[in-house]
């Protein structure tokens, strides 16, 4: 059988071909962005090297739970677009009986998901709402191609190549990668480790201390002998940035341990050599204060070193990357930033990073920031490459008021990608008041356009969470920063006041707010 | 902390940095993250709050201040400082002139890592210096 050539009775879909558009990928990225392409009815093609859907959670986090939550019982009623605020991996459907389907499927054991249960939840997804995937085709090199009817990319897989216009790469950032320290090549890496009960009256050293270290440390406490957890700068806890930088809080305990003098030991300082001993391991450290060099003997130890983006031949053929997880440079619409129409979705789209105000990131990286990143993406993909118009609605003067208050109340786009996607209406002297959806900030600021008003969430260092709007007038844009609130409440008279008096710079009278409560 | 076994290189060869012993290199690796921008991208919008403290690695930067371009900043310049440290929002918007690669970090981190680097908060009071002794200069 000649490479290409379908097995006799393989009933899969995309067979190697043309097509306008290609998706790699059936993680939470490829499914959440193929799902929105097909409704706004984007012929495209979806390929994945695994044999289901899933991405790296068919295989991580290591300890079988997730640490991003789905709460059963919320503020907001299950299966609302509020309620997503509140469920961080459901994938995001048009279908009322297609949301929210995480919480059906979790034991209840937990408002975290464990990683089986998430598994089944993006398998339900794809086979509920009919995401068609090309499973166990892998893609395995890249390559440009100019015809008659211009430039191509040429996807060569597994099963034979792949012609099309627009790529669009969903391929996590799930390549475990180990530093260059001497001797660290030696041991097992976080995608490596053994079964917990093999580490048994062992002493540890975890070289890192992010969430992966800390998440094996904490699997392995009730194990190990000791632990010691090393890298050289403090480690950061998501409790103090307020972000999801950081450990997260469930995976403290080793670090309540250090601090009481437990058994485990967080250190600052550099990783300068490990060494076999025999059967043990000597593990020689440079303390990031100073002094000499401290020589640890361990069991074994694991590099938590972290892990990159597979991008494979992309920086080849000019793709961009930066940062410690190689990620592709790209545009606020998640278009690589030096090869035009090669796309990324899912979490490798955390490098388009925004405006990362006050240091906090966007939580692309995470399913609840990418699902709707790839909404976004199917709508841009669609009227860039596909001439489809994006739709504006129309939006009467005096509904913009009550509406932008909604939205920065309750909108989970805005909740979650805080000062990274924005709710934009604008006011066109010919077009006049239109809802223009949700735009990226950074494109919102930098793009320019008619006048506007950009409704964000945003999030500072010292825990304050409040609006921000951005008014564009006369091609000025202008930051306007409105107070916060303890509950969250961005509906109370002096932010509508506030809002109104925007929006009256923008020459707009929202007069007496049908919203509003009785002045009683 | 993949790339920061990379970045200590870097970083040990600009002169903000030039002082730091490797250990304290390694862990000032570590405190920054890498970020990218692209020709005619800002890095800075004057007006906005919640801005950071850049180092650029690779590439140039126009400083921008009404309109008009102020200085061209390249490998091993900084900026963001002055807004970091006051807590006030950019004076000017920053633009990459090309490609440009640079260390971030937030303006709140700015603080207790200089207090935590002196060596660091001299080289910038040196660079802060000239720059007060060329404007100076210029006015007089």
């Amino acid at each position: 059988m000649a490479r290409g050539d379908p097995p006799a009775g393989d009933d899969r879909p995309f067979p190697p071909g043309e097509y306008p558009l290609v998706v790699v990928g059936s993680g939470p990225g490829g499914l959440q962005l193929s799902y929105a392409l097909r409704r706004l009815g984007v012929e495209h093609a979806v390929i994945s090297a695994d044999p289901a859907p899933g991405g790296m959670f068919r295989r991580w986090p290591f300890f079988q739970r997730l640490l991003s939550w789905t709460k059963p019982y919320a503020p907001a009623e299950h299966g609302t677009r509020a309620y997503e605020r509140y469920d961080w991996n459901s994938l995001l459907a048009e279908e009322a009986e297609n949301r929210a389907l995480m919480t059906g499927l979790m034991d209840g054991t937990s408002y975290f998901p464990s990683r089986p249960e998430m598994e089944l939840n993006l398998v339900a997804f794809a086979e509920r709402t009919g995401v068609k995937v090309r499973y166990g085709c892998r893609w395995e090199s890249t390559r440009r191609e100019t015809t008659d009817s211009g430039e191509r990319f040429v996807l060569e897989t597994s099963d034979g190549e792949y012609r099309c216009r627009v790529a669009v790469f969903a391929v996590g950032v799930a390549e475990p990668y180990v530093p260059p320290t001497p001797g660290l090549d030696l041991v097992p890496h976080y995608a490596d480790t053994r079964p917990a009960e093999t580490y048994a009256g062992k002493r540890i050293f975890i070289v890192g201390k992010q969430n992966s270290g800390f998440e094996l440390a904490s699997g392995l406490l009730p194990w190990a002998r000791s632990i010691v957890l090393a890298s050289p700068s403090p480690a950061k806890l998501s409790v103090v940035t307020r972000s999801l930088v950081g450990i997260r809080a469930r995976y403290l305990q080793p670090y309540e341990d250090h601090v009481l003098a437990g058994g485990v030991a967080v250190l600052e300082a550099s990783i300068d050599r490990i060494e076999p001993t025999g059967n043990t391991l000597r593990v020689t450290v440079r303390p990031s204060g100073g002094g000499e060099p401290v020589a640890f003997e361990v069991d074994e130890a694991i590099a938590a070193t972290g892990f990159v983006a597979p991008l494979r031949d992309l920086p080849a053929l000019g793709v961009a990357t930066f940062g410690s997880s190689r990620l592709p440079a790209q545009t606020p619409f998640w278009e690589s930033a030096t090869v035009p129409g090669i796309y990324f979705a899912g979490t490798i789209g955390q490098g388009a990073t925004g405006l990362r105000k006050h240091g906090m990131p966007a939580n692309s990286g995470a399913v609840h920031g990418a699902r709707y990143n790839a909404r976004l993406l199917a709508g841009h993909l669609a009227e860039k490459h596909f001439e489809m118009a994006r739709r504006r609605r129309p939006i009467a003067e005096t509904e913009v008021l009550p509406f932008l208050i909604e939205e920065i109340c309750r909108a989970p786009e805005l909740w979650h990608q805080r000062a990274y996607l924005a709710r934009v209406v604008s006011v066109d002297a010919a077009q006049g008041i239109a809802d223009e959806g949700f735009v990226p900030l950074a494109h919102f600021l930098d793009a320019g356009g008619p006048d506007a008003i950009a409704a964000t969430i945003e999030a500072d260092a010292e825990g304050g969470v409040y609006p921000v709007f951005y008014l564009r007038h006369a091609g000025k844009t202008e930051e306007r920063v409105l107070p916060g609130h303890p509950l969250h409440d961005f509906s109370s008279d002096e932010h509508r006041r506030a809002v109104a008096s925007l929006l009256s710079e923008l020459g707009l009278a929202p007069a007496e707010e049908r919203a509003a409560p009785a002045a009683s | 902390m993949t790339q920061a076994m990379e970045l200590v290189d870097e970083l040990g060869s600009l002169a903000l940095f030039a002082d730091l012993p490797r250990p304290q290199l390694d862990a000032a690796a570590h405190s920054f993250e890498e970020a990218w921008f692209g020709e005619g991208e800002r890095v800075l919008r004057e007006g906005l709050t919640g801005s950071g403290f850049y180092v650029i690695l690779d590439g140039q930067a126009v400083v921008r201040a009404g309109g008009k371009d102020a200085a061209v900043l390249g490998r091993g310049d900084f900026f963001g400082e002055v807004s970091a440290l006051l807590g006030e929002p950019p004076s000017a918007d920053v633009v990459a002139l090309n490609s440009m690669r640079c260390l971030h970090m937030a303006a709140p981190d700015l603080r207790p890592f200089l207090m935590a680097h002196p060596a660091v908060m001299y080289r910038m009071l040196l660079d802060q210096t000239r720059r007060l002794r060329t404007t100076t200069r210029a006015r007089g």
